[in-house]
């Protein structure tokens, strides 16, 4: 299944910010890691994640620091702050009451007449 | 380990990736990045050669990659996430060019209605008519244009069109002497209130959006940069034209001002627009450069004139003249540093421009209140004229600006802020100038009859 670009680009800051708050990492790790929890299914080009961490670092919700891999490669560590924290909370309210409505739609008494998942 | 083949060829895409608009910082995030890939794959079981090209092709194209990191600070990069940006947008050029003549047409029809219809009433006023309409003329133009090639609702075309329209009607019935204050003012005026109707065609919807504002910023600077490329272009052909006929044709320097210099000045603003808007790449490299360069300059010729001024006291040197210079000079080292703010990329640290930004904002701050202080006790000692409240004005606003973005910008420096609350600062102030010029050019001109 393919998701719809508009989809991937709405869903990818708290997709971000919420691997974040999980615990400082860098980008290669953050796709690693959208890639497990989607099973694959979400995925983007590596290099386009990059002007993505910039843009939240510029607006405050990250912060950036060079570091070092356990090889000893130089690799940049973004960390959640405070301000990116409670992005994530306004985000995750949002989602929350996004789904819940079209939860309730797929589960209605229509329900039938909704096509079967995997069936467009 | 990697091989030594690898590491060759890793070289060479480093050394392609730096061609294009990503820094050395950058580059090594996506080199990090780019070894990281490779590791995975190898031990997937891919050898060298596959592993590079597999990990090459899942960063994504290198052009459409340093597109993206120079366009990372506008909004509109998310929308290019999954396939690659098409290249720049074409087209607009031919409505470009018959709107501009169009409007060269209509002024100059109209110009000749005014002052064939109206005998001259003495003092040049049918003159002045047609110097005011012709800033409204080409505005109009351009806020068509604009609002054409967004393909915009018919609620954002109102909203632009409407103001526009009723702040020149306003106006235009004003009886201006070529020599009076009022026409200064009028004329300084009414074309930044009529900018702020050109930001909302140009923003759309999204107009109160910091990011939609900056772009707007962006677009006046480099609107101004091609603008004045044009003139000069222009007054070459002109000045040629008037030397080569000039001895045979008498009189062609009037007609070629009057045909020539006034339909290419209405004729270059959508053209101008459409050279912003296709051209972006030309001019998107030179204009964070020219903020550069120029942003200590001004800082360290500002930190001089605070000086100098803080000695020797601005005493009776202060007059009309020089508070036209000292206001020109606060209103570019505030255009300066706000372009400089829309020219930054997103996540680079600038500590270095930051820190001469906040120098000038401070030294502007400074001058603004000598200057405030100096204007209190003018208009203490002489009394209210139009000049002095919108002088008076003027200042206070500029003083409010450049209070909030020092405080701003030594916060970010501090680094308790960030960035973005400077740039939300100050793109919340632009329409204040907006609708305080239109303030100016209304109000004034009546309450003082018209002197």
């Amino acid at each position: 299944m393919r998701i719809d670009k508009d989809l991937v680009a709405a869903v990818a800051t708290p997709l971000v910010l919420a691997i974040l708050a999980e615990g400082r990492s860098y980008g290669y790790a953050i796709l690693a890691r959208v890639r497990e929890l989607s099973g694959g299914e979400l995925e983007w080009s590596d290099g386009m994640l990059y002007p993505l961490l910039h843009r939240l670092q510029s607006l405050g919700l990250l912060t950036a620091e060079w570091g070092a891999s356990p090889e000893g490669r130089r690799r940049r560590y973004y960390a959640i702050t405070d301000a990116g924290r409670r992005a994530l909370a306004e985000q995750r309210s949002q989602w929350a009451t996004a789904t819940r409505t079209l939860d309730r739609l797929w589960r209605s008494a229509g329900a039938e007449r909704m096509p079967a998942i995997g069936g467009a | 380990m990697a091989g030594a083949a690898l590491e060759a060829r890793i070289s060479e895409w480093r050394g392609f990736v730096a061609r294009g608009r990503i820094d050395a910082a950058e580059a090594d995030e996506l080199e990090s990045h780019l070894r990281d890939r490779i590791e995975e794959l190898r031990t997937a079981g891919l050898d060298d050669d596959e592993a590079f090209l597999v990990a090459v092709k899942r960063l994504g194209a290198v052009d459409a990659l340093s597109r993206e990191f120079a366009r990372a600070n506008s909004a509109r990069l998310w929308k290019q996430l999954v396939a690659p940006a098409a290249p720049a947008r074409g087209g607009g050029l031919l409505s470009a060019v018959l709107l501009g003549g169009l409007a060269a047409a209509a002024f100059q029809v109209l110009r000749i209605a005014r002052t064939a219809g109206a005998p001259d009433t003495g003092g040049g006023i049918v003159d002045t008519l047609v110097l005011r309409s012709m800033p409204v003329v080409a505005l109009l133009a351009l806020v068509i244009w604009l609002l054409l090639r967004r393909r915009s609702g018919v609620a954002n075309a109102l909203a632009a069109l409407v103001p526009l329209t009723a702040v020149t009607a306003a106006v235009d019935s004003y009886p201006l002497a070529l020599s009076s204050a009022a026409l200064v003012l009028v004329l300084t005026h009414l074309p930044v209130a009529l900018w702020l109707c050109v930001g909302v065609a140009y923003a759309g919807r999204e107009w109160r959006s910091t990011q939609r504002r900056m772009d707007f910023v962006r677009f006046t600077g480099e609107f101004v940069v091609y603008y004045v490329l044009i003139a000069l272009g222009g007054a070459v052909l002109l000045v040629l034209a008037n030397a080569i006929l000039g001895p045979v044709i008498p009189g062609i320097a009037d007609g070629l001002l009057q045909w020539g210099v006034y339909s290419g000045a209405v004729w270059a603003f959508p053209v101008a627009a459409w050279l912003v808007e296709s051209k972006q790449s030309v001019i998107e490299n030179i204009a964070p450069v020219l903020a550069k360069i120029f942003t200590p300059l001004f800082a360290l010729m500002i930190a001089a004139a605070v000086v100098v001024y803080a000695v020797l006291g601005l005493g009776t040197a202060f007059n009309r003249d020089l508070l036209t210079v000292f206001d020109a000079l606060l209103v570019v080292v505030l255009g300066l540093v706000l372009y400089g703010l829309s020219a930054r990329v997103d996540g680079r640290p600038e500590r270095l421009l930051d820190a001469t930004g906040l120098v000038a904002v401070v030294g502007a701050l400074l001058l603004d209140a000598l200057v405030l202080a100096s204007l209190a006790g003018r208009i203490g000692d002489l009394g209210w004229t139009a000049n002095r409240v919108a002088a008076l004005g003027l200042n206070l606003v500029l003083f409010v600006v450049l209070a909030g973005a020092a405080w701003l910008g030594a916060a970010h420096l501090a680094r308790r802020a960030p960035i973005a609350r400077l740039e939300r600062w100050q793109t919340g102030c632009l329409p204040v100038y907006g609708v305080w010029a239109a303030f100016v050019a209304i109000a004034l001109p009546p309450a003082f009859g018209f002197a």
